[in-house]
């Protein structure tokens, strides 16, 4: 314990590197296997029974079809930007597994005497005696989603083809115009934590004050805005496969167009983590589990909800998207600001 | 500060080289049989007419600059709302002051039309 580099014990570059791994192979296996649960459920939903072959009940299915996207021909199409073209599908990836960082799923633990806060960007200052996290916590999600726009949006115009283009295009808007409703309607959270740092936000959940009963306005617009900023049915828009084939990644093929996929379903584990840190108390339970056993179903709760969500709405259409969420939920976010701030301040 | 940021390069790092590893590799194992029509744009079957890079329809540009208006407001609001109880009722008049001048904008927006797309 007693060397330190750059100013930090050497128990914390230990924790930071098992939290590291731990988060990371926990976001994989979650993003594997909700699509494996993602065609149970709406398989079941829809009275047939999904994946049976490989595997018990179908098991291995996220494996085959891994190792079957692994062994896929690579097609580059001739007229496409070629470097555009390679670097998309990593620029979708890479903001879509990194958004995990900021989050919080459990209490701070003690290993050997030394606290380790359960959240890959936070560490304990023994100095102080608090846990010190990334103070700008929110905007480090927010700043990562408009990132992922870059992938899709180079996507479809690298492509060179006319109907990931307009994929492309058509979800460059959406996830703009939804991402600035998912943006305001969070601030009326802000004005009652004061604080950015999710830390903090969590620790003002603590015995069931839950922001989602305190504004449940907010967390209703958020998460529906968040759906739609991921691209999730009803929302689907840009791969609207009767219209747009596949949208911008009709031309991928191969492990490229699988990292698209495990993108999408990444965004999707960290939106349902950020609403769960947000609005659902983040890791806070009865008590009688362990903190991460409740933030975990708390989060699995909400990727079934996206899952129900999917069976159970037809797509929309693009006009109509685009007049929910510049029509109907901006004016509501900058209502439930304002009407916040009069009722706390009165 | 150090500490809580060095695991999200740390984080990065690892994303990036599971991403590249992804790209790399199936290259190197998939089988590889390209040709013309293989490598053609996909147009439903047909052959490709005319080129993708044409001219689209004015609306995108017009959702990308309201995009950036409010985006704008967005980030002022979020140093406000952190700070909003320690400003008491004046920061509450303040910035219903200028979240009102944004509606007057977004109104107008609305009544000219920007956010129609039938």
């Amino acid at each position: 314990m007693g060397y330190e580099i750059l100013g930090l014990p050497m128990a914390y570059y230990i924790a930071m590197v098992l939290k590291v791994l731990v988060v990371f192979v926990f976001v994989l296996l979650t993003v594997a296997y909700s699509t494996y649960a993602e065609r149970k459920i709406i398989g079941h939903m829809q009275v047939r029974l999904g994946p049976m072959r490989t595997g018990w009940h179908g098991l291995l299915q996220p494996i085959a079809d891994g190792v079957k996207l692994f062994f896929k021909e690579e097609i580059i199409p001739s007229k496409a930007d070629k470097f555009a073209f390679l670097i998309a599908p990593l620029i979708a990836l890479v903001p879509a597994f990194i958004g995990f960082a900021v989050i919080p799923f459990g209490e701070t633990i003690e290993v050997g005497g030394y606290k380790i806060p359960l959240q890959i960007a936070a560490y304990y200052d023994t100095a102080s005696g608090q846990v010190v996290d990334l103070n700008v916590g929110v905007l480090y999600i927010l700043a990562l989603a408009s990132i992922g726009v870059y992938g899709i949006v180079l996507a479809g115009w690298s492509s060179n083809s006319k109907y990931s283009l307009l994929g492309g295009l058509r979800s460059s808007a959406q996830m703009i115009s939804y991402e600035l409703a998912a943006g305001l309607a969070i601030i009326s959270v802000f004005m009652l934590s004061e604080s950015l740092s999710l830390q903090k936000i969590v620790a003002d959940q603590a015995n069931g004050a839950w922001y989602a009963f305190k504004q449940p306005l907010a967390f209703i617009l958020f998460f529906i805005c968040s759906i739609a900023e991921i691209n999730r049915t009803p929302f689907d828009l840009p791969e609207a496969e009767t219209e747009l084939v596949s949208g911008f990644c009709t031309e991928y093929s191969s492990m490229k167009y699988a990292m698209f996929f495990m993108a999408e379903y990444a965004n999707m584990v960290t939106v349902c983590a950020v609403t769960t840190t947000l609005f659902l108390g983040g890791w806070h339970g009865p008590g009688f589990l362990p903190g991460w056993f409740w933030f975990v179903a708390k989060v699995y709760f909400l990727i079934f909800t996206c899952m129900w969500i999917r069976a159970t709405y037809p797509r929309y259409r693009y006009d109509q998207l685009m007049r929910l969420g510049w029509k109907v939920f901006l004016p509501l976010t900058l209502i439930n600001i304002v009407v916040t701030g009069i009722i706390v301040s009165l | 500060m150090l500490g809580a940021y060095l695991p999200i390069l740390v984080l990065v790092a690892i994303a990036v080289i599971f991403g590249l590893c992804s790209l790399v590799f199936s290259s190197l194992i998939g089988q590889k049989k390209p040709s013309v029509v293989k490598l053609a744009p996909y147009e439903c079957g047909c052959e490709p007419v005319g080129s993708a890079r044409e001219r689209f329809s004015v609306k995108f540009y017009i959702i990308a600059m309201l995009f950036i208006l409010f985006d704008i407001e967005a980030v002022f609001l979020y140093p406000w709302s952190v700070l909003f109880k320690r400003l008491g009722m004046f920061g509450v008049m303040e910035m219903g002051v200028f979240i009102v001048i944004l509606f007057v904008g977004y109104i107008y927006v609305w009544k000219k039309g920007a956010l129609e797309w039938e």
